[in-house]
């Protein structure tokens, strides 16, 4: 089977200092990877280089296309990773605010990255956005509310359809979970790993939050100062943490 | 019998270690495995036997993959969990190796339902048949239906117990570890899990099993290996 992302090598240095610095893994369809590490680590560096949001000073971003089969998307022509981004890539934002267009409806934001890729059809776009706004549990009749009128965790389930709705194969979350309360994460949660089940969706999600990656990622990768220190199976690293650093990020867990 | 003697074992260890590096505890290194060797065939149950803290739960998680064996080989259904790549563990436990835990583990909000068919629907089970075979496994372990559409995270000890039962034992596997699966429950649903280890071990599923009820254990186990034979010796 063939990676749907090979990552080799990536480093972003920010003047003298490290972002993240040789960071190699592959990702296969339908796996999802969790990334932890303080703040500071590089975790939120590593995922803009490997969305294409930041330009890494080395290293190659190799994304299984389905036109062409594996691509290195850094040296991959400007139009063609945006197409990509577009498409095949989602990526959700902690803060919704940051993926969805605030001064337009939910309908219209889901919508809208439909009629990015090519839809027309007013009648089909609505109806799809609406099936959407379903999925991810926000009621037909908010349809043309704009997402100010929103609650937080609605915000970030609007940003979530609109992600999904193009059928990426790989989406990138940084902290998708972060800023919610508890209630509100579970639901999320749930709504996040039935979607991942059901299409098969490949993911690389950025937490701070151990608990949140034990329920979600099927493999964890630990930053410490812009390097993974670590790597394995989630369960394994949490439960059998090898790297000094992981032991403590694991003891200091405050159970409850 | 010689039918099952003939065939290769599912789970075969030999010369398995374990060693804890404490890193934040001035570096010590702690041994407390060496030279594990352990062999089950399919249609077979072995227990694991020791004192507390003599490393049966530690053997049982170096074979589900969540603690890293420092030596030896762990072949469970074709696969070296030893040195497997994570993708390939994972494939083992979806597919061939289960695992009932003594802690139940899920996304809050799930219903109970939907937690006990989870397993056959990331095998690709229709979701209709993978629910009836959750509600089957729920009603004989004495769930009360009104509770299966609510989260187990709010159960007793004894029925999230009895969800987790019903979740490892949902999907067929041909090999299954339990750990104190008979544990805190009523007699009644012991006698209904000893039923469910009879009918895996029919089917011809190898199981290892720790159980401090020793009257369950000598009436499913075929033989029982104790790991204090596995504790390294004092230099």
């Amino acid at each position: 089977m063939t990676p749907l992302l090979q990552v080799r090598g990536i480093e972003k240095r920010y003047g003298a200092r490290i972002g993240c610095t040789a960071v190699s893994f592959d990702l296969y369809p339908g796996e999802v990877m969790g990334i932890v590490g303080e703040s500071g680590s590089g975790k939120s560096t590593l995922l803009s280089c490997l969305a294409g949001h930041l330009a890494p000073d080395a290293g190659q971003v190799i994304f299984d296309t389905r036109a062409r089969g594996p691509v290195d998307t850094v040296t991959m022509a400007e139009p063609e990773r945006r197409m990509l981004a577009r498409t095949d890539w989602a990526y959700v934002h902690q803060n919704p605010r940051d993926g969805l267009r605030m001064g337009v409806s939910a309908g219209g934001n889901v919508g809208e990255r439909l009629m990015a890729v090519g839809a027309r059809n007013y009648g089909s776009i609505r109806s799809t956005a609406e099936d959407w706004l379903g999925r991810v549990e926000i009621a037909g009749d908010r349809i043309d509310d704009r997402p100010a009128a929103f609650s937080g965790g609605m915000q970030q389930r609007l940003q979530i359809a609109r992600n999904l709705v193009t059928g990426p194969r790989l989406v990138f979350m940084d902290e998708p979970t972060g800023g919610l309360d508890v209630s509100v994460q579970a639901r999320l949660l749930d709504l996040l790993r039935g979607l991942v089940r059901r299409l098969g969706l490949s993911a690389v999600i950025v937490t701070h939050d151990l608990a949140v990656v034990r329920l979600l990622a099927d493999r964890l990768m630990v930053m410490k100062g812009g390097r993974v220190v670590e790597t394995g199976l989630t369960d394994q690293v949490l439960d059998d943490p090898q790297h000094a650093y992981t032991q403590l990020l694991v003891s200091s867990v405050l159970q409850v | 019998m010689p039918e099952t003697a003939m065939t290769d074992p599912v789970i075969h260890l030999s010369g398995v270690a374990k060693t804890f590096t404490l890193h934040n505890q001035g570096s010590a290194v702690i041994p407390v495995m060496e030279g594990a060797e352990l062999s089950v065939r399919a249609g077979e149950c072995v227990g694991l036997i020791g004192a507390s803290g003599a490393g049966k739960s530690t053997l049982m998680r170096m074979i589900w993959g969540n603690y890293l064996a420092a030596a030896g080989t762990i072949m469970v259904a074709g696969t070296d969990v030893a040195r497997a790549e994570p993708r390939e563990i994972l494939a083992l436990r979806r597919g061939r190796l289960g695992y009932v835990s003594q802690f139940l583990r899920v996304v809050p909000r799930v219903p109970t339902l939907d937690v006990v068919a989870e397993p056959l629907l990331v095998l690709g089970v229709p979701e209709d048949e993978a629910r009836a075979r959750a509600a089957d496994l729920l009603a004989r372990l004495r769930i009360p239906e009104r509770l299966w559409s609510l989260s187990p995270t709010t159960f007793s000890g004894g029925e999230q117990q009895r969800v987790n039962i019903a979740r490892g034992f949902a999907h067929t596997c041909p090999a299954l570890l339990l750990d104190e699966p008979t544990a805190s429950l009523d007699a009644a649903n012991r006698e209904t899990v000893l039923g469910l280890i009879e009918e895996a071990k029919a089917r011809g599923a190898a199981i290892i099993g720790i159980f401090h009820d020793e009257a369950a254990r000598s009436r499913v186990c075929d033989r029982v290996v104790n790991v204090s034979d596995f504790t390294p010796k004092a230099a």
